[in-house]
């Protein structure tokens, strides 16, 4: 229906916000792939020079990039089922009457706003220390020699946990929001007919809320690809590669080690997966954003 | 019957919501209770450490070490003017792609979007190197800048998915009546659009504050927010966890008062028209 | 928003104004860690500014490894974001070489850098350039608990074998009342377990390299070591033990939970100051040895550096020299008591008898003099460093296998594959830094 005109005017309002995500997009890319194929250490100014795919080589190579993989795979994957799932329970909880349903949701939203690095430094120290953390105390007031060891024991699993924490506020307000946009008169119609509340929540309540669960997964997993301050704080990707996901190894590469050259590869190697992973993505959910 | 049944029902709803509230709200909670502790006091076990005498100390000691207030201006300056600006460009772009969508519009959104996931840490080199070069280092224009940049997918296409429930016919009304492009945004997608851009600007400006990376690596004294307030209390020789949990509640209470407030607006946006 | 940019207008006018009005005021950026030392001597500076008027110190306060490689990329890239730098005595050769820092032998006469300790001195010196000023030096020793010992009915030597540490931390260990008779590091990274492992693995003899840059975790030094090491955490150490670093096992002892603890010298001031509970009851002796003549006690200086870049060089090191003269362990003393003076960089501090009275004074002395970074193991290597290798690399390279050690102590790898897979990993970045063909 547009006119020839306003579609002009459209291209108009729309290149300046391309244009700087282009640049933004375009510089660092290109520096960043300038740099992959560089011998480029910060530490060594005079070395430098083409080094073809060796960055890329050594970083594929490396024994730590398969477990980088997976365990950025199993933290994406972990993170989005507890907050899914445990957004869906909580959105409906919350969404009967009951006292003081204000003051629990603020409660609940608190974690979203938490810097992540705030949220590590306490995980780590005040909770799952298993000597002086409030789980190790609690444990130990029970007569235990000391808590479990979390960082220890199940890194991932802890780090799970903490990036879980944040993002099942964010999970919960919108499903929550979605929730209460439903028709009661719908609910009560199929009460009426004898639907269970097991089917009145499988046929009419989850289906309404389908595009607000894509919403929450699509969102999170933009940020969950990319978690690493976590990561940083609480075990620094070990014991040995347990907790040790992609933009980690990108991180230890390029500024623990100081090797431009090789974390720009990294970075590279980083956003084609990520771009595989948002491909499939938009396949599998992508259509439940239409309207 | 039926109401008396209701009301135990809405008792235990009532008991199992509050404890999960609770539970998720407890790390904050727990924080806020050490950071009125000595240091001593903050490690020992629970029950010792809530009959412990209550002080100011760790506030006290933080305020004097550290310059709080640039820190937080900082932050403010940072996170809201990156908002702003972000949104500037991206309310024209959204409007664009929502009520005059190309064939690749969709396209170009999952683009703009896919450029979140680069890892910051492979860019920083690079970055620092233009920085350098533009001087920009260390100054809340150039910490702006980047912020503006990162967050901008996530702007537009909250816009975008938000202008799209606008329903189309009445622009298409008004541009029968005559009315202008001017008159068009100004008059009628204004008002209509104003619930949408706020709740963008309120997560924007949750996500700049809350970012940790480019605005630790890239500051060093005059710009450094928040963020960089806490690195320096992360960890020191000797106990910590009290001036830890001091600052950690003063770098957060800004932004966890603002998110409260605001939880209605924050809300309306981040459902990304999910919710008709 | 017209609004808020005239207001940024006006400000930054006024700020331009103030700037002019001052015109002679040199306002340098400090980086610096945030220990306690460092914190002490920002509430200090009333004392420097009465003495240069003209000079403004801006404050960086970083976690060390925050600091450090925010430090480094902005060194490296030429980034002139600080003037005066706080790094270690890994770091010091390394830039040295480079030619990234100015040379500090011209500061003036006042500073008196023979009385900087031998050790430490030589440690921040390449090629005949001091560059590097030591703000406070520590080694490693044994801090136990008297009382403990006495319960068991054992005595520490002054300069005990790892076997008295052995039969030690089994006769302290009660674990039902919830004491373990040893901590030691478990947290990954190279300065935090590799420094406790490397140190303890000169004196079984263990190296990182052979004159050929060969990597040695396949030799029998390195498995005795470790597997000493695991023997003493699994059956006398806290729990959690893979990620206690530093912090963590200060917080235990002085909780009174560990009968000994092998770390930093600067430990001594915590565990025997005002938020320990065992204050009074802490015995220090020299880090243990195997009678290999060598102990397993490191050496390290967290010093004062002015970047090469810098347009400041001279307020710089003027603040440098008031940081680290002698004046400045008087000005402290008088303001905060001799416990509280930067220990380990002046043989004068030393020769002081009010400091001698320092209960942990003279053992921490006696651990600096007995490290040698530039001959630091039982046979010759091609590198300096005790319980680092000051090359480039290493700061990967000791994360790395830190990890493997960590994941050994949490026995969620064996200690064959533990040591394999640092052999492995060590090989192949050396290869891939160029040492090895």
């Amino acid at each position: 229906m547009a006119t020839q005109h306003s579609r002009a005017a459209a291209r108009l309002m729309i290149s300046p916000a391309v244009g700087v995500l282009l640049i933004w997009m375009i510089v660092p890319l290109a520096m960043t792939l300038w740099f992959s194929f560089q011998q480029y250490n910060l530490l060594y100014p005079d070395r430098t020079g083409f080094a073809g795919w060796d960055n890329y080589r050594y970083f594929v190579t490396d024994f730590r990039f398969g477990a980088a993989i997976r365990n950025t795979l199993v933290l994406v994957l972990g993170v989005l089922a507890i907050t899914t799932i445990g957004g869906i329970l909580l959105a409906l909880l919350l969404d009967q009457p009951f006292r003081g349903q204000g003051i629990v949701r603020l409660l609940v939203l608190a974690p979203f706003f938490v810097m992540p690095t705030v949220s590590a430094l306490v995980w780590k120290n005040m909770f799952m220390n298993p000597v002086n953390g409030f789980f190790g105390h609690i444990a130990q007031a029970f007569g235990a020699q000391a808590g479990f060891d979390f960082l220890g024991q199940a890194p991932l699993m802890s780090v799970i946990i903490m990036v879980a924490w944040q993002w099942l506020p964010f999970a919960t307000l919108i499903l929550l929001t979605a929730l209460q946009s439903l028709d009661r008169e719908q609910i009560e119609a199929a009460e009426m007919d004898g639907a269970g509340a097991w089917s009145r929540f499988v046929y009419i309540v989850l289906p309404h809320m389908t595009r607000a669960i894509t919403v929450v997964i699509l969102i999170q997993t933009i940020f969950l690809l990319s978690v690493y301050a976590e990561i940083l704080v609480t075990t620094n990707g070990g014991p040995g590669t347990a907790s040790l996901n992609l933009p980690f190894l990108v991180y230890l590469a390029s500024i623990v080690d100081n090797d431009v050259g090789m974390g720009a590869a990294g970075g590279v190697i980083a956003i084609i997966l990520a771009n595989i992973v948002a491909f499939f993505l938009m396949r599998a959910i992508g259509k439940n954003l239409e309207t | 019957m039926a109401r008396a049944v209701s009301a135990r029902r809405s008792l235990l709803t009532g008991i199992l919501a509050w404890t999960i509230g609770l539970v998720i709200f407890f790390p904050i909670l727990w924080i806020v209770v050490l950071s009125f502790k000595s240091e001593g006091d903050a490690i020992a076990a629970p029950l010792a450490m809530l009959r412990a005498p209550w002080t100011f100390e760790a506030y006290a000691e933080v305020q004097e070490r550290s310059d709080y207030f640039k820190h937080f201006w900082n932050s403010v300056v940072i996170s809201v003017g990156s908002t702003l600006i972000g949104l500037l460009i991206a309310i024209p772009a959204a409007w664009a792609m929502a009520f005059v969508p190309g064939r690749r519009t969709k396209d170009l959104l999952m683009w703009m979007l896919s450029t979140k996931m680069m890892p910051a840490a492979g860019v920083l080199v690079p970055m620092y190197l233009i920085f350098r070069d533009f001087g920009l280092l260390d100054t809340l224009a150039g910490l702006v800048g980047v912020l503006t940049l990162i967050n901008l997918p996530i702007i537009v296409w909250m816009l975008y998915t938000y202008f799209k429930e606008i329903p189309g016919e009445i622009l298409e009304a008004c541009r029968m009546d005559g009315a202008d492009l001017k008159r068009e945004i100004l008059y009628i997608l204004a008002p209509m659009a104003v619930p949408g851009i706020a709740s963008t600007l309120l997560l924007n400006v949750i996500l700049a504050w809350n970012e940790a990376f480019w605005t630790l690596r890239l500051t060093a004294s005059d710009a450094a927010p928040l963020t960089a307030f806490i690195a320096s209390y992360s960890s020191p020789e000797g106990l910590f966890y009290a001036k830890l949990s001091a600052a950690s509640v003063m770098a957060i209470a800004p932004i966890l008062i603002l998110g409260w407030f605001s939880q209605k607006q924050l809300v309306r946006g981040l459902t990304f028209g999910a919710v008709k | 928003m017209t609004f808020t940019l005239r207001a940024l207008l006006g400000a930054s006018a006024a700020v331009c104004l103030a700037t002019a009005a001052l015109a002679e005021t040199t306002t340098i950026t400090v980086a610096t860690v945030n220990n306690g030392d460092m914190i002490r001597m920002q509430g200090l500076m009333d004392d420097f500014y009465a003495k240069h008027p003209d000079i403004k110190v801006e404050w960086v306060t970083l976690e060390e490894n925050e600091l450090r490689q925010r430090v480094t990329t902005d060194i490296a890239t030429k980034g002139g974001q600080f003037d005066v730098l706080t790094i270690g005595t890994y770091e010091v050769p390394i830039w040295g070489k480079q030619g990234w820092l100015v040379s500090l032998n011209d500061l003036p006469a006042d500073y008196d850098a023979d009385d900087l300790l031998p050790a430490i001195r030589g440690g921040l010196t390449v090629d005949g350039n001091l560059y590097a000023s030591p703000f406070y030096g520590e080694s490693s020793m044994v801090m136990y608990r008297t009382d403990l010992m006495e319960k068991a009915g054992l005595k520490m030597p002054e300069a005990p074998t790892w076997a008295d540490i052995k039969a030690a931390a089994a006769g302290m260990t009660d674990k039902d009342a919830g004491i373990y008779g040893i901590c030691l590091r478990g947290k990954a990274g190279w300065g935090e377990n590799m420094a406790f492992l490397t140190a303890m693995s000169n004196s079984f003899g263990a190296k990182w390299f052979d004159m050929d840059w060969k990597p040695q975790f396949d030799g029998q030094p390195w498995k005795d070591t470790l597997t000493f090491y695991l023997d003493l955490m699994t059956n006398y150490g806290p729990p959690g033990a893979s990620n206690n670093g530093f912090n963590e096992n200060l917080a235990l002892f002085q909780q009174g939970k560990c009968g000994m603890w092998i770390d930093a010298t600067v430990a001594a001031s915590f565990v025997t100051g005002k938020d320990s509970t065992v204050a009074d009851k802490v015995g220090f002796a020299l880090a243990p040895d195997n009678g290999l003549g060598k102990r397993g006690n490191w050496l390290w200086a967290w010093s004062l550096a002015i970047p090469a870049g810098t347009q400041k060089a001279d307020a710089a090191k003027t603040f440098v020299n008031w940081a680290t003269n002698k004046d400045y362990l008087a000005l402290v003393a008088s303001k905060e008591g001799w416990a509280n003076v930067p220990p380990g960089t002046r043989s004068s501090l030393y020769a002081n008898p009010e400091y001698a009275k320092i209960p942990f004074a003279k053992m921490t002395i006696d651990s600096i003099n007995t490290a040698d970074p530039t001959k630091p193991t039982v046979d010759p290597v091609p590198y300096v460093g005790v319980q680092f290798v000051a090359i480039p690399e290493f700061q990967g390279i000791g994360t790395a296998v830190g990890q493997q050690f960590s994941a050994v102590l949490a026995g969620t790898t064996s200690l064959e594959d533990g040591l394999a897979a640092a052999q492995d990993l060590t090989t192949r970045e050396m290869t891939k830094a160029g040492y090895l063909k």
